[in-house]
């Protein structure tokens, strides 16, 4: 039978297959961080139970981090407990750990990529759902629970049902102004915030091949938004010269052996999908969220759909908006740049190349938090700084910072954020906050004009 | 992990579609280095109003509803892997929730603490939230060794389907760390002969 690439990854790794159950799932490298580690360091440490492999473990700080003042002891005396728990539990088990102030710290799927840790064909886990960030290498990617960060630590495997295969297909021409957040966000409202469960997404089409893997990290990144355990997309020459010289990637005649194994990685012509959906690229316009969920999102320019039911109306109430309205010209107090969707050097640069020469509207306070360290540095480098402090925008460090609001990046009750982060829940950004999700160019222009614009005018 | 086997108790309706995580417990609850006192911040920002006040409107708070049975509507727990739901609901007093679509990673998490994600069909889904919003006492009587689940007054009962190494777990409190553990033998030989990154 023919395969796909999510099946060659698979069965690579399936150490054995229980009848009528789940398979014994080997995994290749394991991310931790400090939200969801502490509780299964202490289930192993009650069992009695040492960690099987801790080189192939690998911890940063993000979730809980503040982004001013990194230098100093954290204020937030729960964080910092957190924290140092998580150097504790690194150091008793022989852990690599990335912490606060370490050049290579960031947001656990921005700077294991950037590191080279994450790599084609493995299979990757981390206690976070947007773990799935890393399949834009062609790498089995997926979150976990606590529980199952206790049995990668005590087995490195864990037991999980084969997924069913999905594929999106998006083929055609992007418009002027559509980033890789506009992609996604479409195919998550085309689809539905359902239409991923139970499966595990191939994105496939030329959008994702001309895609850099900035893009593709932010479109992989996403999936669990629409239900799928995970995204990815076959590895080609974009991820192999992206992936040379990096810090942990394989070097000279290694490097050219495994790139002969990765080439092999894509899925095979007449392979079966249990499902599969074509869109049409040329369809996409700035796609912005007005509701609760990912999936409840438009185009720009669109009005605000027709509630179908009593959770479309809870969430329109919550959001304090009404059925069949545009958000075009809707006041914004609040923009917000970074998380691990959308807060990669190209982000940046992006952002910076609209807001170059312009000002910020005096109401709005706009957040910009790069993902690492590295990706700071790069800022710094460019020039990118200069730009977004002289336009009135703060430039934080790096952390999970407002997607959340584990640290002090909070929105207020009532405001509205245009943010570039992954989930618009009610009290996402802080309680009370309301959310819509967007690129980091249209959160860009909100942030310029202060109130949402139809910024493609301008572009074109 | 605490045995199941069968249950039968009143339940709480929850008629909302796409309860993520965030909501079961929010993030600023998370900072926690241990498994306790999850339970009194379950839902912290429904049950309560902005100015800490119970919020009666919310089922949870609702005097008409009590049990340790919770029914919500279609792709329970989405969003974040956080297994810090599991535990708060758990806590709370939750040992079945009735549901009919859970989010993948929410379920793996239910099941690795004892807490039943029973699926059962959008139709009968709705039945049970008739049966209880009508008759707020009405008993459901959840029976995992035959996978049934049954509205007592009225004996309308449907087949669940779930994982029978899952189920065979559930009903004997076994978990999956002391498995893998057992396999140990066999993940090293797989290591030995696989290519290794």
């Amino acid at each position: 039978m023919k395969k796909t690439l999510f099946d060659k990854i698979w069965d690579a790794h399936v150490v054995e297959s229980i009848p009528a159950g789940p398979d014994i799932l080997y995994i290749d490298k394991h991310l931790i961080h400090e939200v969801t580690s502490p509780q299964a360091f202490n289930e192993l440490k009650e069992r009695g139970i040492s960690i099987l492999r801790p080189k192939q473990i690998v911890a940063t700080a993000d979730h809980n981090t503040p982004t001013e003042n990194q230098h100093l002891p954290i204020k937030d005396l729960l964080s910092r407990k957190q924290l140092r728990q998580l150097t504790k539990n690194c150091e008793d088990n022989n852990i690599t750990l990335y912490g606060l102030g370490h050049p290579y710290n960031g947001i656990v799927h921005v700077m294991a990529p950037e590191l080279g840790i994450t790599q084609p064909g493995m299979t990757l886990v981390c206690g976070d759902s947007h773990t799935s960030t890393h399949g834009a290498f062609g790498t089995i990617a997926f979150g976990i629970g606590t529980s199952q960060v206790a049995q990668v630590f005590a087995s490195q495997c864990l037991l999980v049902d084969k997924p069913k295969k999905l594929r999106v297909n998006v083929n055609g021409k992007l418009q002027n102004g559509v980033l890789p957040k506009d992609v996604i966000l479409y195919i998550i409202c085309k689809l539905g915030t359902n239409s991923g469960n139970g499966y595990f997404c191939e994105y496939a089409g030329n959008i994702f091949e001309e895609m850099t893997m900035e893009g593709r990290m932010t479109v992989c990144n996403m999936s669990i938004e629409m239900g799928a355990r995970g995204g990815l997309i076959a590895p080609d020459e974009t991820t192999f010269s992206y992936m040379e010289g990096k810090e942990f990637a394989p070097k000279g005649e290694d490097f050219e052996k495994i790139k002969r194994y990765w080439k092999t990685l894509k899925t095979e012509e007449g392979a079966k999908f249990d499902q599969e959906y074509y869109l049409d690229a040329s369809d996409i316009e700035p796609m912005i969220t007005y509701g609760t969920n990912p999936g409840m999102g438009i185009k720009l320019s669109d009005p605000i759909p027709i509630s179908t039911g009593k959770s479309d109306e809870k969430a329109l109430e919550y959001m304090g908006f009404k059925e069949g309205e545009s958000l075009i010209d809707k006041p914004i107090n609040y923009i917000f740049i970074g998380s691990c969707t959308n807060s990669r050097i190209e982000d940046f640069r992006t952002a910076a190349s609209y807001i170059k020469g312009k000002q910020k509207a005096a109401n709005v306070n706009a957040l910009i938090v790069p993902g690492s360290r590295q990706v700071a540095e790069q800022i710094k480098a460019e020039g990118l700084q200069l730009i977004f402090e002289e336009a009135g925008f703060s430039l934080r460090q790096p952390g999970c910072s407002a997607c959340l609001a584990m640290n002090d990046d909070k929105i207020p009750a009532g405001e509205y954020c245009v943010s570039t982060s992954n989930r618009n829940f009610e009290g996402r950004q802080g309680q009370g906050s309301r959310t819509l999700l967007a690129s980091p160019l249209t959160a860009a222009a909100t942030a310029i004009a202060g109130k949402i614009i139809n910024f493609t005018q301008i572009l074109n | 992990m605490e045995k199941f086997i069968s249950l039968t108790d009143t339940a709480v309706p929850l008629e909302i579609e796409n309860i993520d995580t965030d909501q079961i417990i929010p993030a600023r609850f998370l900072k926690a280095t241990d498994k306790e006192g999850f339970g009194e911040n379950l839902f912290q920002d429904w049950r309560f109003d902005k100015a800490g006040n119970l919020n009666y409107e919310f089922n949870l708070n609702n005097k008409k509803f009590k049990g340790s049975i919770l029914v919500a509507g279609n792709n329970f727990g989405c969003g974040s892997s956080r297994e810090h739901a599991a535990w708060a609901l758990k806590a709370y007093g939750f040992k079945v929730i009735v549901s009919s679509y859970f989010a993948d990673i929410f379920k793996g998490n239910s099941l690795n603490n004892g807490l039943l994600p029973l699926q059962v069909s959008p139709e009968f889904l709705k039945k049970i939230f008739t049966a209880i919003n009508t008759v707020p006492s009405e008993k459901l009587h959840v029976d995992l060794e035959n996978q049934r689940v049954k509205i007592v007054s009225t004996g309308a009962s449907e087949k669940f389907e779930i994982d029978p190494y899952k189920k065979n777990c559930m009903i004997k409190g076994y978990d999956d760390i002391d498995f893998l553990v057992s396999r140990k033998e066999a993940i090293q030989k797989f290591e030995e002969k696989t290519f290794q990154f």
